[in-house]
């Protein structure tokens, strides 16, 4: 058997996959009757449609013939992991180190990510976005973020 | 006369000071947005809605208007001068309108493109006011299963557009759907699928799945193509006057640009984007006269029918969502979430228990337009400068507001995390050719279909039939089939085929 599409492919894969997911998940909850449907009898049917619409696209990722297979081609390792880490440390170091540090290293982190990356123009980059998230959010919009770090006593 | 007097109050809404400032800046904002690519409105309006939290409704909602419609305008401009669609609607504009900047004519081009979109905003707006009330009184008659029908129809009309695979497109519908059910069970008060978190028995914020997919998504996405494919290139914009000639050409167009627009735009998940295809092919159809120009190679029409028509539609697409609380795409998914911010249950009753709201917006609507085509004509030069702001400080600014955002969405770490997992999963539906703009719409939707699916079941007592034998639903539902129907028949699904190619 070989794979026509691999986009497809995948995507059935990942339709089907969540699709059982969600159907076995809600059988943990109470089905219901159709004249009384309980909490798992939609997020059930939603499931199970689901996995059907998966089975099919996958049925046709390895039937149909395409031009140039649909290849995902390769994965873009760099940024992907680079912006997802900085967010998540952006999300960690926030109430822990306050947006004065936090803010910057989601900023340099995240443009590290790029190819033409320059440590100069990041640092000042991130200077100016952060005297604007402070002058837009903190000073005009009044949002409660913290600023400083917490064990600076403030 | 009502429709005289409601317009008459919308207007003293929309002209007051700060309504007119919030409707300037969601105007500018939108435009500054549509004009840079890679950024769209529903990621912007995304960012923009913790810091509603600070405003009343009324300017709230008419901010956010103004970046639907700036947005639209902006994505046009681009389109013209660099054959860079800002934004989805604006695909078709590039055909003929780079050609005609190519050839020095990027003024004209320009100029109908924005006296199309005003004109058509205009109408819009008129036709918003006169059928917004009987529609909102056709809602009150609506029962659980037409509310249900009803919505299945908007989530098939809206993935009739999506590129690609019809089957691909209802799954990721469904996906948003069973991401929805992430909740506490409306009923019963039982949490689903929280895994013993307590953050998500309030489910997923829809604000943080748009974040993630389409701000964090596709900044992975862009940052995985290599930089020579994502460079863009500017051009002096000289001679902004149209010649009488122009103007003749494009008159016509422009009508029937707008005719279309308003009427398809009203359908649920009809929108702007099939507007303008609609618009393009009807001009093409309708042949060339003596001494034009061949479309695809710098036709006025060619410009001035799509972008009046994607106006149009972006306008009339507000009469659902006003009359009915449903959203047609994902920006007025957004706009919806943002009325519930804001204490509002969008529906019919939006009207009466808001009118100041509701007319206000509607006027606003037109006072941006206008806005809009004073400001943006003399301001072409500005916006292509902006084009040159590299990409590599643009990206960690919008990831900066969006991080912020995600964190005062709750005051809590917790959505960061949650932006940074749809992140992956964004840059996951990129590389599978799935488009994350129905999963939006259907994570919007989840919640109400089943409240009214489990309603409609109730009052019927289990007999799935209710669907088919009140001729509303049943209407409705046969409605959602056909379009299903059509858009298998071999012929259309060629020329479907054939109109998304040139987005690629």
């Amino acid at each position: 058997m070989k794979i026509k599409s691999e986009r497809d492919f995948w995507s059935g894969l990942m339709f089907l996959g969540v699709g059982l997911g969600f159907a076995w998940g809600a059988t943990f909850y109470s089905f219901g009757s159709s004249a009384r449907p309980g909490p798992g009898y939609f997020p059930f049917g939603l499931g199970i449609l689901l996995a059907l619409l998966g089975a099919f696209t996958l049925f046709e990722a390895l039937t149909i013939e395409t031009e140039d297979g649909e290849k995902i081609g390769a994965w873009a390792w760099k940024p992907l992991i680079w912006i997802t880490a900085s967010v998540a440390v952006f999300g960690y170091a926030l109430p822990r180190l306050g947006m004065v540090i936090s803010l910057p290293l989601l900023i340099v982190v995240a443009a590290s990510a790029g190819d033409e990356f320059k440590p100069k123009e990041a640092l000042v980059n991130a200077f100016i976005l952060t005297l604007g998230s402070w002058l837009i959010f903190i000073v005009g919009l009044k949002l409660t973020i913290p600023l400083w770090p917490p064990f600076l006593g403030r | 006369m009502d429709l005289l007097n409601n317009l008459a109050l919308g207007f003293s809404v929309a002209f007051t000071l700060q309504n007119l400032a919030y409707a300037f800046f969601g105007a500018m904002l939108g435009t500054l947005i549509g004009v840079l690519p890679g950024l769209g409105p529903v990621a912007t309006i995304a960012m923009l809605l913790p810091s509603i939290y600070a405003l009343d409704a009324t300017p709230a909602l008419i901010m956010l208007a103004g970046i639907y419609y700036g947005a639209q305008y902006g994505g046009s401009t681009t389109a013209i001068l660099i054959n860079v669609p800002g934004e989805s609607s604006s695909v078709v504009t590039a055909i003929d309108g780079y050609k005609m900047a190519r050839a020095g004519r990027a003024g004209p081009a320009l100029a109908a493109a924005g006296v199309g979109s005003f004109f058509a905003g205009c109408v819009g707006t008129i036709i918003i006011a006169a059928f917004a009330p009987p529609l909102t009184e056709l809602a009150f008659k609506f029962g659980p299963a037409e509310y249900f029908s009803l919505m299945v129809l908007g989530l098939i009309g809206a993935v009739v557009l999506a590129s690609g695979s019809l089957v691909k497109a209802i799954s990721m519908i469904i996906l948003g759907l069973l991401l929805g059910q992430i909740n506490t069970d409306v009923i019963s008060g039982v949490p689903r699928y929280s895994f013993d978190i307590p953050e998500l028995t309030d489910g997923i914020g829809f604000v943080t799945i748009a974040m993630g997919v389409f701000g964090f998504g596709e900044i992975i996405a862009n940052l995985g193509v290599h930089i020579s494919q994502r460079e863009v290139f500017t051009k002096d914009v000289k001679g902004l006057m149209p010649t009488k000639e122009d103007m003749k050409r494009a008159f016509p167009a422009i009508l029937r640009g707008t005719a279309l627009g308003s009427l398809l735009g009203v359908l649920p998940g009809g929108g702007a984007l099939l507007a303008a295809f609609a618009a393009y092919t009807v001009e093409k159809k309708m042949g060339l006269k003596p001494g034009e120009v061949p479309f695809g190679q710098g036709n006025i029409r060619g410009v001035a029918g799509p972008e009046s028509a994607n106006n149009a539609g972006a306008q009339t697409s507000f009469i659902p969502m006003l009359t009915l609380g449903i959203p047609p795409n994902a920006v007025m998914a957004l706009m919806v979430g943002a009325m519930t911010i804001k204490g509002i249950q969008p529906g019919p009753q939006v009207m009466t228990s808001n009118p100041q709201l509701f007319w206000g917006l509607i006027a606003s609507m037109w006072v941006g337009n206008a806005m809009l085509i004073i400001l943006n004509l003399p301001l072409i030069g500005i916006w292509i400068k902006l084009l040159t702001v590299p990409y590599r400080f643009l990206f960690p600014a919008i990831m900066g507001f969006c991080c912020i955002g995600l964190y005062t969405l709750n005051n809590s770490s917790f959505d960061v995390f949650m932006g940074a997992i749809f992140a992956v999963v964004g840059y996951v539906f990129y590389k599978l050719g799935c488009e994350p703009a129905p999963l939006l719409l259907g994570f919007i939707l989840g919640p109400m279909m089943e409240e009214n699916l489990r309603r409609a079941l109730l009052l019927s007592r289990g007999d799935w039939t209710t669907f088919g034998t009140r001729p509303l639903s049943a209407g409705l539902l046969l409605a959602a089939l056909a379009l299903i129907v059509i858009v298998m028949l071999p012929s259309i699904k060629a020329k479907r085929n054939e109109a998304f190619q040139d987005e690629a």
